[in-house]
């Protein structure tokens, strides 16, 4: 696959710009930019790129409290991102959102969320959407760890299986929900056998393989597109920072983060791997590296110089009106 | 110059003061347990809980998985078989999770069944950073179903003494803490300092109109007092620290007194605790009213991310003032 040269850079890209777009985001919320705070997905940017680069851009995704990842990788430009963190008017959700509400739903994406594993029902509702329609797309539901165990995904993953739902399950899987370690609450302790409960093609796989996870989502998205229902991936990944901006916490090692940075890092390995494949040179490397600082200093700029959201619009859009308002 | 740190003993947070009065209840009472997320180590996402486990040991305060309503039904159902547990939900937000568990069982299991649940629902209410899922203001709901008492704290010492009283009372009380308080220090009372539910707290006494609010709007509300006593209006500031029971005696004696009043809070007002309260305080007192009791609460709308919107949704010092005048021009 990687030698396909061009779609490898575009995968590449894409990681870096997220990992620039999260470590700039997560200054500039220390700095008091960025209201409410956000939850930083360093380290985990082969789940969405891996996923997102198997999807068409018509499929739709619907995602959790951490989906900046998610986000830049299904295409939205990462100024109107920086400008929501920012809660400015330009924003995708117009200030009203922030970090966790991001969301372009005319162009498939259906939200971030605050609520843990509500993600997961919404994308199953739009999946039983193109269903009802004919159509020929798919639609993604991103969760945490944390959230296997609200019941609330899984009576989603049910009716995906019983209606044979277009619809493919991602677990991004970093092992932790805020400081709580996955084993301590997660009986079985096995995610995928409790997917196969269920009845749907289950899988656990390495998060930090770009290629991996690309794989396994285009072939849950032709089981799909074919008629035969949901899929449940559910990808080892690990994220870098505190689960908000700004925590530590003692509830993992430094020696825990430092060897899944070193020795798994998801950006490093499918570089290296482009390099010795000759797929690309060094400096090509360190030219998209600096293209990548660029665009992020772009949308920083472009949040920064945006106004904010008009005060007086905090009524609007509750409802459509059409019934009658009293205001 | 040398300072000294107080201890949180002698001045602790509003966080600090549940820590104080859970510490005390659970020597009391063996059977109160904590459940909720990342208490164990972290303490709560507002350290309301910490060190408690160090104290009692993972028996007693255990670290939850992400499961609401499972959450519930175990503080329910434990609470039925004699424990009293104390369900710790994180914010109240979450509660919409658990709901059936909350309003179609914990409130109705003793009229029907008569059997007492003793449990506690402690979360992080209130308008603050966070947007649309994390700033719900749900109490007038949970007040407004039977079987649920419901506790809104303003300060440190109301935070101890309502849930000593939550602690040993054989009920469903939901236990509301404001985020924007969690750090706030103050006094706090002793062992036996028990603040009975249904009695509103006089926060600051006036003779020419008086607020009736709770939660973190008293504190805007005192600095509206402020503000009004530079233009010669001494309001009285009453805190009803519970909104069920509510204390139907102080707010009766307060509209007789005055005759003017403003209601406040910050949850939507469109059927909120603050139109209960005007309208069956109006159709009691009112001989006694020299105009409308006059209401002030939050926009019915989502809360947004963006800090400028979700201030201008919620009453502002500026807005109390404004209906204080209102009040006054009767
Ligand atoms: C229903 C619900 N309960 C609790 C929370 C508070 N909360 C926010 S994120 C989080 C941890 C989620 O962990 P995980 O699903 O693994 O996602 P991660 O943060 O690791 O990406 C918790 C408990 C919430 N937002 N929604
Ligand atoms: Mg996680």
């Amino acid at each position: 696959m990687t030698t396909d040269k061009t779609w490898g850079k575009k995968i590449l890209r894409d990681m870096l710009l997220i990992r620039n777009f999260e470590e700039t985001a997560d200054k500039l919320t220390l700095r008091g930019k960025v209201p409410g705070g956000m939850h930083n997905s360093s380290g985990q940017e082969a789940v969405a790129v891996g996923v997102m680069s198997a999807l068409d851009p018509k499929d739709v995704i619907a995602t959790t409290h951490r989906s900046h990842h998610h986000t830049i990788a299904k295409g939205m430009p990462v100024d109107i991102v920086m400008a929501e963190l920012f809660t400015k008017a330009t924003g995708c959700s117009g200030g009203r959102g922030a970090s966790m509400h991001l969301a372009d739903v005319e162009n498939g994406h259906f939200g971030g969320n605050g609520i843990v594993g509500a993600g997961v029902g919404i994308a199953m509702g739009a999946a039983m959407g193109i269903k009802q329609m004919g159509h020929k797309k798919v639609a993604v539901g991103f969760v945490g760890d944390g959230g296997m165990n609200t019941g609330r995904t899984w009576e989603a993953v049910n009716m995906a299986v019983i209606y044979k739902l277009p619809f493919i399950l991602i677990v991004d899987n970093n092992q932790y929900a805020v400081e709580t370690f996955v084993e301590r609450v997660t009986g079985g302790n096995d995610i995928a056998k409790r997917g196969a409960g269920f009845g749907l093609p289950s899988y656990t796989i390495d998060g930090q393989d770009v290629e991996e996870v690309h794989r396994y989502t285009k072939e849950a998205r032709e089981r799909a597109l074919a008629g035969e229902g949901p899929s449940f991936i559910n990808a080892l990944t690990y994220r870098y920072y505190g689960h908000n901006v700004g925590e530590k916490g003692q509830y993992r090692t430094q020696e825990e983060i430092a060897d899944w940075r070193s020795h798994r890092d998801p950006i490093d390995r499918f570089s290296a791997k482009l390099i010795s494949e000759g797929a690309l040179s060094q400096g090509e490397y360190e030219e998209m590296i600096a293209s990548v600082a660029k665009e992020i200093e772009a949308a920083v700029d472009f949040a920064e110089k945006s106004p904010l959201p008009d005060v007086s619009t905090i009524l609007d859009g509750v409802d459509s009106g059409l019934l009658g308002v009293r205001k | 110059m040398s300072t000294t740190t107080p201890t949180a003993q002698q001045n602790p947070t509003y966080s600090e003061a549940f820590q104080s009065g859970v510490r005390e209840e659970m020597k009391r009472n063996e059977h109160i347990f904590i459940l909720g997320t990342d208490l164990v180590e972290r303490g709560g996402h507002f350290a309301q809980v910490k060190g408690i486990a160090q104290e009692f040991g993972q028996d007693r305060v255990k670290d939850s998985p992400i499961s609401e309503a499972a959450m519930v039904a175990a503080g329910l159902g434990s609470a039925m078989y004699g424990c009293h547990p104390i369900i710790d939900l994180n914010f109240i937000d979450f509660s919409l999770g658990a709901m059936d568990e909350i309003v179609n069982q914990a409130a109705k299991i003793r009229f029907m069944f008569n059997r007492p649940v003793p449990i506690v629902i402690r979360a992080t209410s209130g308008v603050a950073l966070g947007g649309a899922h994390h700033c719900n203001s749900l109490e007038s709901l949970f007040a407004h179903t039977a079987g649920l008492s419901v506790a809104v704290p303003s300060r440190a010492y109301d935070v101890k003494g309502l849930i000593k009283t939550a602690l040993r009372t054989p009920d469903p009380v939901v236990f509301l803490m404001h985020k924007k308080l969690s750090g706030v220090r103050g006094e706090i009372g002793d062992e036996n300092t028990l603040i009975p539910f249904g009695s509103a707290n006089v926060v600051k006494a006036g003779k020419d109109a008086a607020i009736i609010t709770y939660g973190y709007t008293t504190v805007t509300a005192q600095k509206a007092a402020q503000t009004l006593a530079e233009q010669g209006i001494d309001v009285e500031i009453i805190d009803l620290r519970t909104l069920y029971p509510l204390d139907t005696d102080t707010i009766n004696e307060t509209v007789q007194r005055f005759g003017r009043v403003v209601v406040a809070d910050e949850a939507p007002m469109f059927g909120s605790i603050t139109a209960e309260i005007a309208a069956t305080a109006s159709e009691a007192n009112f001989k006694y009213l020299k105009g409308p009791i006059v209401r002030i609460g939050g926009a019915r709308a989502p809360l947004s991310a963006n800090p400028q919107m979700s201030e201008a949704a919620i009453p502002s010092v500026a807005g109390i003032v404004d209906a204080v005048k209102k009040v006054m021009s009767y």
